[in-house]
């Protein structure tokens, strides 16, 4: 690991002020992501500026009837607020369904927002990656792709979004609220991830040094009827190579609202709009949910190993519409 | 300039205070293993995978390997060493010797750490991703053994002494008397308060 200065601050302009726009500080949350990246000289920084112990670690009720969620509050006390449960249930179940309780305690709201893609050849420095080293090349598309992306992605990188709470966010509208030394700022959940294109590199749409401060969810009553399901590999502790979250309200046989997210499909979590769109309005069966399923994923362009894929989030999607709305009916 | 890249710190670890300067690249693990010979913690994989290096941190299990030392300073950190009050073992400490929670050990301070904490997480209404209704109406989940094996996933055992670790944080948790823990589901940084008694009260003090 290379050497690195570190300082800790205790408010919000401090850390802005500190971190500046050097291109080699970065702030340091949880440091479940960044440290391990050090040790295998992914991320090179020459300063930490350590955020934790801002006092952003609040979870509160706005006067709209959504919740502020600071950046520093962890995973775990995310999961585990009433509130969250309550309302936005689904993305307590992301959160809970993310690493280990260990890592869930580290990890905090920011941190979880910036972690960056698990693709094996982003994590091994000896291998091209556009993602990490722009103009490389991407050996996922000929090797190792069975994990990853099949929305979104183009020549230039197919790897995925690691987060389980980001899914839950993207349904729910989430806006990241940011500072910079110009001042606030604020960014949709729809807008906050760019689009891979030909820069793989530039995931956010953070300006330059900014620090995010927190996550706002608007009020929306059919968060409250929300449920998030994760396939992987094993049973518990390991990344998606699927997942759903889904609201959804139905009166009459008739889906009135719905909200509807992917995981690890993309570089960024996937709100699933087309989806959404075949399924207002229309009647809660089996039918209309495999054919929203499809016209989502109609953009799908799967690689030779990851074309399964595409059948796991359409049953995925179909399964969880289904249960949500069997729940209703009760 | 060039930033500093190491500082003098104080850890405190299990009540007791150690001055130490580290480089800024140390981890926590690392600090306490090779600077400060409080070596029942253990370094399993390095990288937040295995869950071997688990100690409390401000009441919280978390993986040392992936703690900084240096960002450590000015929380209270509790060790397997720290988990017995004097000869007294830890509920939790009592129930892996007496159900064979185990095979070699290597993992077993890490085991021991984190189902000290899975205990508290449940007693305080924390649900998990084996819950199925996690809205706070539904009440907190029995803690069954899917319960249990999903919140200690965290912690891997490579002799595959997990139907006895169950067993053993079962029994611990149906013995818990609510008074005499180190983990504190309720700690945050800065803001956390400890109830604890026996060493807990000595870490407090």
């Amino acid at each position: 690991m290379k050497e690195f200065g570190y300082q800790r601050v205790h408010d919000v302009p401090g850390a802005v002020a500190l971190l500046g726009a050097d291109p080699d500080a970065r702030f340091l949350g949880g440091g479940t992501n960044l440290v391990d990246l050090m040790k295998t000289g992914v991320e090179r920084p020459a300063r930490l500026v350590d955020v934790r112990e801002l006092p952003l670690d609040d979870i509160e009720s706005t006067p709209d009837g959504g919740l502020r969620i600071g950046a520093t509050v962890t995973n775990s006390d995310l999961a585990a607020h009433p509130e969250v449960r309550r309302s936005y249930p689904a993305l307590s179940q992301a959160v809970l369904a993310g690493a280990s309780g260990q890592l869930r305690n580290m990890a905090t709201v920011g941190g979880n927002l910036l972690q960056r893609t698990r693709c094996g050849y982003f994590a091994d420095v000896t291998k091209p990656c556009n993602k990490r080293a722009p103009g490389s090349g991407c050996p996922a598309i000929e090797g190792e792709h069975h994990n990853h992306a099949i929305l979104g992605a183009g020549d230039h990188c197919v790897a995925v979004h690691p987060s389980d709470m980001g899914v839950g966010l993207a349904a729910f509208d989430a806006v990241v609220h940011y500072e910079t030394a110009d001042g606030p700022g604020e960014l949709p959940f729809s807008e906050f991830y760019l689009p891979v294109g030909d820069t793989p590199h530039l995931e956010t749409a953070l300006p330059a040094g900014a620090l995010i401060t927190g996550v706002s969810l608007p009020p929306a009553q059919v968060a409250a009827h929300s449920r998030y399901r994760k396939v992987r590999e094993r049973a518990s502790y390991a990344f998606a190579i699927g997942s759903v979250a889904a609201a959804l309200d139905v009166s009459d046989g008739v889906v009135r609202e719905v909200r509807l997210a992917f995981g690890a499909v993309a570089s960024r979590p996937w709100r699933a709009r087309r989806a959404e769109e075949v399924l207002t309005g229309a009647p809660a069966d089996a039918e209309t949910f495999a054919a929203a399923a499809d016209a989502e994923l109609a953009a799908a362009r799967p690689l030779p190993h990851n074309a399964y894929k595409v059948d796991l989030m359409r049953n995925l999607v179909v399964a969880e519409l289904t249960r949500l709305t069997e729940e209703v009916a009760r | 300039m060039a930033p500093s890249t190491s500082s003098a710190i104080t850890l405190s670890i299990n009540g007791e205070k150690y001055p130490l300067t580290v480089d800024h690249r140390t981890s926590l693990l690392d600090a306490l293993r090779e600077r400060l010979d409080v070596t029942g913690t253990k370094k399993g994989c390095d990288q937040g995978q295995c869950g071997a290096c688990t100690v409390l941190i401000d009441g919280r299990r978390s993986v040392s390997c992936l703690q900084l030392a240096v960002a450590a300073e000015g929380r209270e950190i509790t060790t397997i060493e720290g988990m017995a009050d004097g000869d007294q073992l830890h509920p939790v400490q009592q129930a892996f010797l007496d159900l064979d929670g185990y095979q070699c050990g290597y993992c077993t301070p890490g085991q021991i750490c984190s189902a000290v904490a899975v205990i508290e997480e449940h007693a305080a209404g924390w649900p998990s991703a084996a819950t199925d209704d996690v809205r706070p109406e539904a009440g907190p989940p029995p803690l069954t053994a899917d319960e249990i094996r999903e919140r200690m996933s965290g912690n891997l055992c490579r002799c595959g002494a997990y139907v006895s670790i169950v067993e053993a944080v079962a029994r611990a948790a149906a013995t818990r008397t609510g008074s005499s823990t180190q983990a504190d589901p309720g700690a945050r940084t800065g803001t956390g308060t400890r109830t604890s008694t026996g060493t807990g009260a000595e870490v407090a003090a």
